[in-house]
């Protein structure tokens, strides 16, 4: 018998429960930016060294990491699959009623993808591996100035764009993929898959806005 | 009414194939696709020509083997019908229509628009019946199922096996098949029996033939005649879980 996860359906199980991760990671990261738009940046610093420092913060985001190479892998694996899957092309392609953005999956992930790879270089390496990033004291502790750092950034236009364009796609990706880890998961039903689906359009709306607000205040009121 | 027909020519598997443009005159409005098809034959032996081979059967929607993909829609611009349902009504005259065969790895182009659909065969092969001793016909009634259940089973059922979904599906996913097929049997105590022994072949027999992966895009539901539902997908996947992990 085959591997649960060398089959369609179950990578798409794991693809379905990394995105869910993946999902619930991003509410928590829009929780600890939008501190950086308080009066001082302390309290978004003391954050950022609690999510860099506490034990068990540690350990998920090995689970993080994970979770992304297990999304973004398996995303290519099944995305190369169903390219040879016809390898005739329709002359005139798919005017079937669907949903538009589920189309284009591959297209908004690779968007995402490197904007994840560029945003980790930015903050994630430079905080954990350098010393570039200045230091500050808050009630005596030392911290990372990241506050500063991401001010320092956002003051530049190409960030501030960068990082807009990038969330803008994150929300085509999640308009679509919401709903579809639910129904991977085997969950479809007459009265909750309605609200799932609202859920996930209002989710996939709200939580890109919240993160490219940041910059834009940044860039004009600070 | 007019048209031009740009259909897709094919001698067979091995060679190229390429779009022939056609001009056909005086169809009428109430004579189905197939029926305009028919006549561009007629006109075609007329003049010598090889008429265009295309699939069909019962032409009444129930035998599934009718299968045109028609200005970028499988069995055309009307929903919950099959090709030879289709009718010229639904066409403007002086129209240009694309007709292309169904376009996935695993239905090698015979001739023209006909394609070799055994690989839905082999799948049905895999799994999809009942192979335990059901006995003679029982009484009515005297195995009780919820009618719940027994309605989705017949919706379900209801799949003719015309490989829509799969020419609708951009990934060339053949779930909704699968999907219908593995519903249907689950639903009812006698498949109950080999419900995890089926889901398991069946889909593995499906990524063996090369179908795509679901993305949940909805393209099948929307283009099946017999509007089978993404549900049985969610009722595919909960089983094969169900199936694999116990
Ligand atoms: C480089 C980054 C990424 C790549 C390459 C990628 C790739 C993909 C692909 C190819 C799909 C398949 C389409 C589908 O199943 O409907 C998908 C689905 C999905 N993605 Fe991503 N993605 C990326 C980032 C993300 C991020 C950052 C999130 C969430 C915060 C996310 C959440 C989801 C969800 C929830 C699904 C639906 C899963 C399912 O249907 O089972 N993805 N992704
Ligand atoms: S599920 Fe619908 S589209 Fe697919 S083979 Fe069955 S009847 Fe045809
Ligand atoms: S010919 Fe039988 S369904 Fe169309």
């Amino acid at each position: 018998m085959s591997n649960i996860f060398s089959t369609s359906i179950g990578r798409k199980l794991l693809m379905s429960l990394a995105g869910i991760f993946l999902l619930t990671f991003l509410v928590v990261h829009l929780g600890i930016n939008l501190l950086v738009l308080r009066e001082t940046q302390d309290a978004f610093n003391i954050a950022a060294h609690f999510m860099g420092t506490n034990p068990v913060i540690k350990v998920f985001e090995i689970v993080l990491f994970g979770g992304i190479l297990i999304h973004i892998i398996y995303g290519m694996i099944l995305s190369i699959q169903n390219g040879k899957s016809r390898p005739v092309r329709y002359k005139k392609d798919n005017h079937s009623q669907t949903s538009f953005f589920s189309k284009y999956m591959f297209h908004t992930a690779i968007i995402v993808g490197i904007f994840i790879v560029i945003h980790l270089f930015d903050f994630y390496f430079k905080a954990k591996f350098t010393d570039v990033v200045d230091s500050v004291t808050i009630n005596g502790k030392h911290y990372h100035d990241l506050g500063e750092l991401v001010i320092e950034k956002f003051k530049m236009p190409v960030f501030v764009f960068g990082y807009i364009f990038a969330f803008i796609f994150l929300s085509f990706h999640l308009h679509h993929g919401f709903q579809s880890a639910f129904q991977t998961l085997g969950i479809n039903h007459k009265s909750y898959t309605p609200i799932i689906k609202a859920f996930g359009v209002v989710y996939s709306i709200l939580i890109p806005l919240g993160f490219a607000i940041i910059p834009i205040v940044i860039y004009f009121f600070r | 009414m007019d048209f031009t027909l740009k259909i897709w020519r094919q001698e067979n598997a091995a060679v190229k194939g390429k779009f022939v443009t056609y001009q056909i005159n005086d169809i009428s409005p109430d004579s189905s696709f197939l029926e305009m098809l028919d006549q561009l034959n007629e006109s075609l032996i007329d003049k010598v020509q090889k008429p265009v081979c295309f699939d069909s059967d019962c032409r009444e929607g129930i035998c599934g083997a009718c299968g045109l993909y028609i200005n970028g829609r499988p069995h055309g611009p009307d929903d919950a019908i099959t090709t030879c349902q289709l009718h010229m009504r639904k066409f403007k005259s002086g129209q240009t229509i694309v007709i292309e065969p169904w376009r996935a790895k695993p239905f090698p182009i015979i001739k023209d628009l006909v394609v070799d659909r055994s690989s839905f065969d082999k799948i049905i092969e895999a799994g999809g019946y009942v192979s335990v001793n059901t006995g003679g016909v029982p009484d009515a009634n005297s195995i009780p199922i919820p009618k719940a259940n027994a309605d989705l089973a017949m919706d379900a059922a209801a799949c003719i096996g015309c490989g829509a979904c799969v020419a609708a599906c951009k990934n060339a996913s053949a779930m909704l098949f699968v999907s219908a097929k593995v519903a249907h049997l689950s639903l009812l105590p006698q498949g109950r029996v080999e419900a995890k022994e089926r889901v398991r072949k069946m889909v593995d027999t499906m990524d063996e033939l090369g179908f795509g992966n679901c993305t949940n895009t909805g393209a099948c539901e929307a283009e099946c005649p017999k509007e089978i539902s993404l549900t049985n997908i969610a009722r595919l996947n909960r089983e094969y879980y169900a199936a694999k992990l116990s």
